[in-house]
């Protein structure tokens, strides 16, 4: 076991853990830990862009993106961050270009903007363009913008080593134990602060657009230590993912015009949003989409899909603003965006519940009170700027900002206080972890329990939820937790051991799994991307208000799931009916 | 809708025949041997599957101790590079049915960085020479209080070469490289043109100077394997004559 001291510990290298680790890294003394290599983290995948009210191509301002994302989130924003992220994402993408980000250009040479789902102009009158892009890679330019920029900066990465625990001693952050990937070494890492920007979890889902390292790592141990998850149940389903492969085809592909038909060619979202149509936001697509095929007007010999339809653009608008997404189409399906309709499904895709943090970036321990030492940004994270449902793009900003002011509130911490002494064996939870899978002569296989958590999710806790399809989750998850307990690994190897990484990352899955359907099952309303079929509307006297979940462990070691709920921050907007 | 083409009738086809392929993967783990060795699995597959689920489909009901990088899974985050039947691919952007599945389809580690378990190589060289180019944007101040202005003529010049992620197909698919670990390799080089052509850098002569080394830009023998081994399209050795151009007219 080795022993490193740090100021800073940051966990994760996507998007807000890079923009955390360019603010800590010249403040203070600064580790990245992170599972992959920088530039494999899944912030590169987005596509569309990042919205600010830049207003370079029509009159625009931060207030409407604020309410928009209000609305968008369905009044479970807490408005005061809200408000933040979206005054500071002018200067977020103007730092991004200063930095080299190669944005898309008006014919003036600013930086273009394009429409995108929920964003609109004064208060729900009509689409605006808000989304700053760089063709449809905008996540990938970020990512390579902030890698650089890292690289520039000096950020220390230790690549492929994977976070496993966090130490706390006397209720403040001591650092976090980590395991190598190339070796098999145990680190630990003490650290006067740390942030976790490790992001989503969306591969308890089978149709997802999520990588296959999106396991939720950093949500479950720090629920694990006994901290709050907050709206795990609230779980993005994105419109536009490749049918029954869930790779996402951008919403800018709707905002440069896109059409979503079903199987008699008609433009079915006119009649769920009169207004924003095909730009409304992604829960109202997606569950119109799910009423066009549960009601026979699905495409394809089972009905079971729609379509993307671009056969009505110009080839040059596609190449120069969708290239990625077309050739996604020509590569998986092997068809002809030109002139064939896409089929689509809505895919997993994004997380608006996690660890609860304030708009420093701190971790509460509670509903009010934080734990001295501990940040968290990004999707790992919820503040919450996205409420009940994710606006289009606010994910790139919500990293830009909130990644900033963790990676300078940590930095600025570590300056002021003394390292907290490592517990006694620190490592040893970790250790027993690794020995307990690598010696392990169970039956249960890994594939074969994720298989059947994302089958049940699939089933159960998707766009259209109920009661009882959220029981069997519950149960389901229940069953398969306890097989959990006799899974085997066949490689018994030190060296990269990536047999063992996918046993831990399992375990990671299940328990966040749990929360998401406990969570669920106890609100009783329908809110953003949460769809009750048994409780079909929005109850704004019992569930206005975040769920907070934390892990009970019993003296006999079996653990159970305790809900608690916190009230909203309401400062602006009133709730009202939301129609798009 | 109007009448669908072939391509989508086949796209949304419920009919699949699957097939019996074999990977023939060339395993190599010093934990247990000191050589590598050539590896059969017999697999049932949908020919429109990637060569990426294929891998996992072994490793997850044959045999866990099968070892390589993977993330996103559709040929953004670059992680699985791979030479599969000889020729440098990400292994989720390749699809069964187009690398000959009659016969048996051959796996390996990426050449010219050492392999250091199965498919995993060690990419710290590759990402030391990335760094060694200064790949971030370098300005001399004046900065604007909005965005820079860049013409959309200006911000094209150097789009190919902003697609790049870093996967390493082309810098293991370059026989300079292959035999002189020292050469910075297409993929540094295709990331030093990224700044050298972006109006607003001001930092291309440091570049240029680093690329006219005796490793650099002058090693590059046109092969054009790297343009080849590119999978996303970048028109990599382009690039290069573009930064040896510009070496020699220091016009860019």
């Amino acid at each position: 076991m080795q022993i490193h001291q740090y100021d800073t510990v940051i966990v994760g290298a996507g998007g807000a853990g890079m923009r955390a680790a360019i603010e800590s890294t010249q403040r203070s003394r600064t580790a990245v830990l992170t599972k992959l290599y920088p530039t494999r983290s899944h912030t590169g995948a987005a596509q569309g862009g990042m919205c600010a009210a830049l207003a370079n191509v029509e009159e625009d301002n931060w207030e409407w993106h604020t309410f928009d994302t209000v609305k968008g989130g369905d009044y479970l924003v807490d408005q005061d961050a809200a408000e933040i992220m979206c005054k500071e994402a002018i200067d977020a993408v103007l730092d991004l270009e200063k930095m080299g980000l190669p944005f898309s250009r008006t014919e003036q040479g600013r930086i273009d903007q394009r429409r995108f789902g929920g964003h609109s102009r004064n208060h729900g009158e009509a689409p605006v363009r808000r989304s700053c892009y760089a063709a449809d890679r905008t996540g990938h330019m970020i990512l390579q913008t902030l890698f650089q920029n890292c690289v520039k900066h000096g950020v220390e990465f230790f690549n492929e080593f994977y976070v496993l625990d966090l130490l706390i001693n006397e209720g403040k952050t001591a650092g976090v134990v980590a395991y190598e990937l190339a070796t098999g070494e145990i680190h630990v890492f003490q650290a006067k602060s740390v942030v976790f920007a490790s992001g989503g979890t969306g591969k308890f889902f089978k149709v997802s657009s999520n990588a296959h390292t999106l396991t939720g790592d950093g949500q479950a141990l720090v629920y694990r230590r006994g901290l709050p998850l907050e709206d795990m149940e609230f779980f993005q389903f994105h419109p536009t993912g490749i049918w029954r492969m869930g790779i996402l085809l951008t919403e800018g592909a709707r905002g440069e015009g896109g059409i979503l038909r079903n199987k008699d060619g008609e433009r079915f979202m006119e009649r769920y949003a009169p207004v924003m149509k095909d730009l409304a936001s992604r829960d109202v697509c997606s569950r119109a989409i799910y009423t066009e095929i549960r009601e026979g007007r699905g495409c394809g010999p089972d009905g079971d899909h729609v379509y993307l339809d671009l056969t009505h653009l110009p080839p040059e608008q596609l190449d120069a603003k969708l290239p990625d997404i077309t050739e996604f189409a020509r590569t998986y399906l092997g068809i002809e965006p030109y002139t064939d309709p896409i089929p689509i499904q809505p895919t997993a895709h994004y997380a608006m519940g996690g660890i609860p943090t304030n708009v420093e970036g701190e971790v509460l321990r509670n509903n009010t009170d934080i734990v001295p030492g501990l940040y968290a940004a990004g999707e790992v994270a919820c503040v919450s700027v996205h409420g009940a449902n994710r606006l289009g793009t606010n994910s790139l900003l919500d990293i830009n900002v909130f990644g900033k002011r963790a990676g300078i509130a940590a930095a600025d911490y570590a300056q002021t206080v003394d390292f907290t002494e490592l517990p006694e064996n620190p490592a040893e939870k970790v250790q027993a972890l690794v020995d307990g899978l690598r010696e392990s002569t169970g039956t249960e296989s890994v594939a074969q329990i994720r298989k059947e958590l994302q089958e049940t999710m699939d089933a159960n806790a998707m766009v259209y939820r109920t009661g009882a399809t959220l029981k069997q989750a519950v149960e389901d998850i229940a069953a398969l937790r306890a097989r959990y307990k006799n899974v085997s690994i066949q490689d018994k190897g030190f060296r990269y051991n990536t047999d063992l990484l996918e046993a831990v990352e399992l375990g990671n899955l299940l328990d966040l799994a749990e929360v998401l359907a406990v969570s669920a099952l106890a609100r009783e309303e329908s809110r953003g991307g949460h769809y009750r079929e048994d409780f079909p509307t929005r109850d704004d006297v019992k569930f206005m208000q975040h769920t907070m979940a934390y892990q009970e462990v019993a003296a006999d070691g079996t653990t159970s799931i305790r809900l608690d709920y916190k009230p909203v921050v309401t400062t602006r907007y009133q709730p009202m009916e939301r129609k798009y | 809708m109007e009448k669908h083409s072939a391509a989508l009738d086949a796209a949304e086809s419920d009919e699949t025949q699957l097939i019996t392929v074999t990977f023939r993967i060339r395993r190599f783990n010093p934990e247990e041997h000191p050589d590598p060795v050539w590896v059969d699995y017999q697999l049932t597959m949908d020919p429109k599957e990637r060569v990426l689920d294929a891998l996992n489909k072994i490793k997850w009901e044959q045999d866990g101790t099968l070892t390589y990088r993977r993330s996103c899974a559709h040929g953004i985050c670059g992680s699985d590079a791979m030479r599969i039947n000889g020729r440098n691919r990400l292994a989720c952007k390749t699809l069964i049915k187009d690398v000959n599945p009659e016969k048996p389809i051959t796996i390996e580690a990426i050449k010219g960085l050492t392999v250091l378990k199965d498919l995993i190589v060690d990419m710290d060289p590759f990402f030391q020479a990335y760094k060694d180019v200064m790949p971030f944007l370098i300005t001399k101040g004046n900065e604007p209080t909005r965005e820079r202005l860049q013409s959309a003529e200006d911000r094209e010049r150097f789009d190919d070469t902003t697609k790049c992620i870093l996967c390493a197909a082309c810098t293991s698919s370059c026989p300079v490289f292959w035999n002189d670990g020292q050469y910075f390799g297409p993929a540094a080089i295709v990331n030093a043109h990224r700044f050298i052509f972006d109006s607003r850098d001001e930092g291309a002569e440091q570049r240029l100077e680093i690329l006219n080394d005796r490793e650099g830009v002058w090693r590059c023998r046109t092969t054009f394997n790297c343009s080849e081994a590119c999978p996303r399209g970048i028109e990599v050795t382009k690039a290069i004559q573009e930064v040896k151009r510009a070496l020699v007219t220091r016009r860019f």
